[in-house]
């Protein structure tokens, strides 16, 4: 299709012309792929067609079928994938399996019957839920960026078409002037979905402001912050909003190329985001003169090599220029001085995916949801000791207590059954951000909110934690990233995270001191200061809000050489509560180095000098009668 | 060996396609780097001296690229490459004991995470985002969620006897 032949509204009219009322929605997001959705899709197809039924499941076959059978990109319930939605009943199944395939078609395709056995059960009530719209996970969240997520096919442009998609780039292009952009997008107020929350308008605007004729949108898709998924999900489930988000920050700032660097670790998403590209440039949606308007503007995908502080503007800068990622001093902003020296604006996945709504519903719209400072909906990767792990979407402002609780389904124990008390904390924002603890569960979640509380929104992370949890080995393991990821330019990031990791190595192995917890805490404010970059700056956070908020726990490992939550090895205490033994002589047999005795039928005891704490003897012993290990 | 020149480059044949298709651009390093990666499984150290004459660049800056980035391999690996998530969702789910069983099995140290019988290569990753999942594991391009150790110790059982099969 040539450019002047672009409309969209024709589009439109041909999908929907086109388009089967009824359809069958597998999830193809990384997780239910992972659990086997595609072979699912193999056997719906096959016993559909063997039914006689008129299917499509190419999305360009011509023509109007019986039933259309089409994939998705992400849903968030990943835990429960599987997902198969029916339309247009809208029935949801869950971990649905190849060998569901024939009863699905045969009892609810061919009769209108539900499954029961497939319906997700409410963990709370024990009540079947027979759509998405009766699961607390879904209808208690504020779905916008994610709307299409897990109903669209990502890999088919003229249904993002049919929903809207690409009149925000058309409006942006066609009706408003650059300015106008920028002013609508600052009237927005919307702030960079990455992490630091700078208002996305003043960024275009100083970009639009530059001199030249030469600027670049760079969209940063490097999700590193291990616990986060987000991005991915956008990517794989509508990733013609990311490129529509682009289209308009370009036409903002006067950009004509784009580039979105993925990271590696997400082959799904960075198949999909090419397809996509390669789809809109057919249809001329990517090009030259779009819509007519004379704007051209095209956008390639690199792919990381996985390094984490990438996802730091000036250093993903360097790495699309083919350099080492290492950051470099601000000023000069990339706004200023970017990509090749020239002007470029970097925008986060989330952040450019809600650029469309905004044009297409305006500013006022978007700042109906949210708070005053932080408006709109954000969404978080809820994982961790929670029932109902995935990806959800909320307004700025919404209590952790509503996310864990009523969204989340409550704490879970190690092996995932319900555990009411048993919430401890939750880190959020990933190695750049802190712990929150009860206290906080009450709090409105927005990017202002949680700063005086040594911890931030960041790319939208939330682990949840229950009591077994030990907060100094979780603090350690931020630690281990960080040091892991330090590029090495600054000393104080380089050398003091390899620093901290030891006296926290030393906390956990029973061998700190007083002076141990006065030098961590001194270094981590150090590190903190004699950092360049984000990374740097905020990896001392991880360390800094565990102890502040469980500083008892630190000086338990220090003083007592215990570990409150029995998870450090070398400072665990394993007992038989004489109590619960039986004498049954299993442990005595599991013990690799002999150091548990007695005689049949009567308690045995353990001999700690020759014990190695391996918890052999606890995982053999059937009456639970050894503890501390 | 007399005919060296010849065989050099037919073994380069493969590197300057890459480095053609990417117009001899410096600053497409990354993408050539991955590109040949891809081809030979790692970074053969004449291979990296050959990209940086061909881009007119010093090999140190492709070799400080390619020791930056945790994705190149300056040393091969393995038919199979086991990556673990240490993420934080699989990390509090226990992705540690997975990798000391996985460790165990194959007889591998942190120092050498290679089979002698270049079968497979154990990894620790950051982040998979497969977090709904967790602890996740990713066999060369497929992932497998909810995994144990036993689980773990099962699927390898299932790779070794296929590929002795063969």
């Amino acid at each position: 299709m040539n450019n002047d032949k672009l409309n969209l509204k024709q589009i439109t009219e041909h999908f929907r012309e086109n388009s089967e009322e009824r359809r069958v929605i597998v999830c193809a997001g990384t997780a239910c792929v992972a659990n086997g959705a595609l072979s699912l899709i193999d056997a719906l197809v096959k016993k559909i067609t063997s039914a006689g039924i008129n299917v499509k499941v190419e999305a360009h076959e011509e023509g109007k079928r019986d039933l259309r059978v089409s994939k998705s990109g992400c849903h968030g319930f990943c835990q429960m994938g599987p997902l198969v939605t029916i339309m247009p009943e809208n029935i949801l199944y869950t971990r649905v399996k190849a060998a569901d395939a024939d009863e699905i078609v045969d009892k609810t395709l061919m009769k209108g019957e539900i499954i029961d056995h497939l319906l997700f059960v409410e963990p709370a009530s024990g009540k079947h839920a027979r759509g998405s719209d009766e699961i607390t996970f879904y209808n208690r969240q504020k779905r916008t960026v994610l709307k299409e997520c897990g109903h669209i096919d990502p890999e088919d442009i003229d249904e993002y078409i049919a929903h809207n998609g690409y009149e925000g780039a058309r409006i942006a292009c066609v009706e408003m002037k650059p300015e106008t952009v920028c002013e609508e997008v600052m009237t927005a107020w919307l702030r960079g979905r990455g992490g630091g929350g700078f208002p996305t308008g003043r960024k275009w605007q100083l970009t639009l402001d530059q001199p030249g004729a030469k600027k670049y949108v760079i969209c940063n898709a490097d999700e590193g912050d291990p616990g986060a998924f987000m991005d991915r999900s956008v990517m794989e489930g509508n990733p013609h909003s990311v490129i529509e988000g682009m289209m308009i920050a370009a036409r903002a700032i006067g950009a004509d190329e784009g580039v979105i660097y993925c990271r590696a670790e997400y082959p799904l998403a960075v198949k999909r985001m090419r397809k996509a590209i390669e789809d809109a440039r057919k249809l001329g949606i990517l090009g030259k003169n779009i819509f007519d308007s004379g704007f051209n503007f095209d956008v390639n995908v690199m792919e990381g090599a996985g390094a984490f502080v990438c996802g730091e503007e000036t250093a993903l800068i360097a790495s699309v220029e083919g350099k080492r990622g290492m950051p470099s001093p601000k000023p000069p902003f990339p706004a200023e001085s970017g990509l090749f020296g020239k002007p470029t604006v970097i925008n986060n996945v989330e952040t450019l995916a809600c650029v469309p709504l905004i044009i297409r519903n305006g500013a006022q719209w978007f700042r109906s949801q949210g708070t005053t400072k932080s408006p709109g909906t954000k969404t978080f990767a809820l994982t961790g000791h929670v029932a109902n792990t995935g990806l959800i979407e909320v307004p700025f402002g919404t209590p952790l207590r509503e996310i864990i609780f009523n969204i989340g389904g409550g704490i879970t124990d190690d092996r995932g059954k319900p555990m009411p008390d048993g919430f401890k904390a939750v880190q959020i924002g990933g190695p750049s951000g802190g712990c929150l603890i009860d206290e906080h569960l009450d709090l409105a979640l927005d990017f202002d909110s949680l700063l005086d509380k040594g911890a931030m929104v960041g790319s939208g992370g939330l682990v949840v934690m229950n009591k077994n949890t030990c907060m100094v080995s979780i603090a350690r393991f931020f630690m281990q990233f960080t040091q892991n990821e330090s590029c090495g330019k600054c000393v104080l990031c380089r050398e003091g995270t390899r620093q901290m990791l030891s006296m926290l190595d030393e906390i956990m192995a029973g061998t700190a001191d007083e002076s141990t917890l006065v030098n961590l805490e001194k270094l981590a404010h150090a590190v903190a200061r004699g950092s360049l970059c984000g990374l740097g700056k905020t990896a001392p956070n991880p360390v800094l809000s565990t102890l502040r908020y469980f500083r008892a726990e630190y000086e338990a490992h220090v003083f007592q050489k215990r570990c409150p939550a029995g998870q450090c090895k070398a400072l665990a205490t394993p007992e038989i509560n004489p109590a619960l033994c039986k004498g049954c002589t299993v442990c005595a047999k599991k013990c690799p180095v002999g150091a548990i005795s007695g005689e049949v039928k009567k308690p045995h005891v353990i001999d700690i000098e020759k014990c190695i704490k391996c918890g052999a003897c606890a995982a053999a012993c059937k009456f639970n009668a050894i503890t501390g290990v | 060996m007399t005919s060296q020149p010849h065989t050099v480059m037919r073994k380069f044949e493969k590197v300057c396609e890459i480095i053609e298709k990417h117009n001899n651009d410096c600053s497409k390093l990354i993408p050539i780097l991955q590109a040949v990666q891809e081809e030979y499984r790692y970074l053969p150290e004449d291979v990296i001296c050959y990209v940086a004459t061909a881009l007119g660049i010093p090999s140190s800056q492709v070799y400080g690229v390619a020791t930056f980035y945790s994705h190149f391999a300056l040393k091969p690996k393995g038919k199979y490459v086991i990556k673990i998530c240490d993420g934080t969702a699989c990390h509090v789910k226990k992705s540690i004991p997975i990798l000391e069983a996985l460790l165990k099995k194959l007889k591998l140290t942190p120092d050498n995470m290679t089979t002698s019988d270049m079968l497979f290569t154990v990894e620790t990753v950051s982040c998979l985002g497969a977090c709904g999942l967790a602890p996740v594991l990713v066999i060369n391009e497929e992932v497998h969620g909810l995994m144990t150790p036993e689980s773990t110790a099962t699927l390898i059982d299932q790779i070794i006897a296929r590929e002795e099969a063969k």
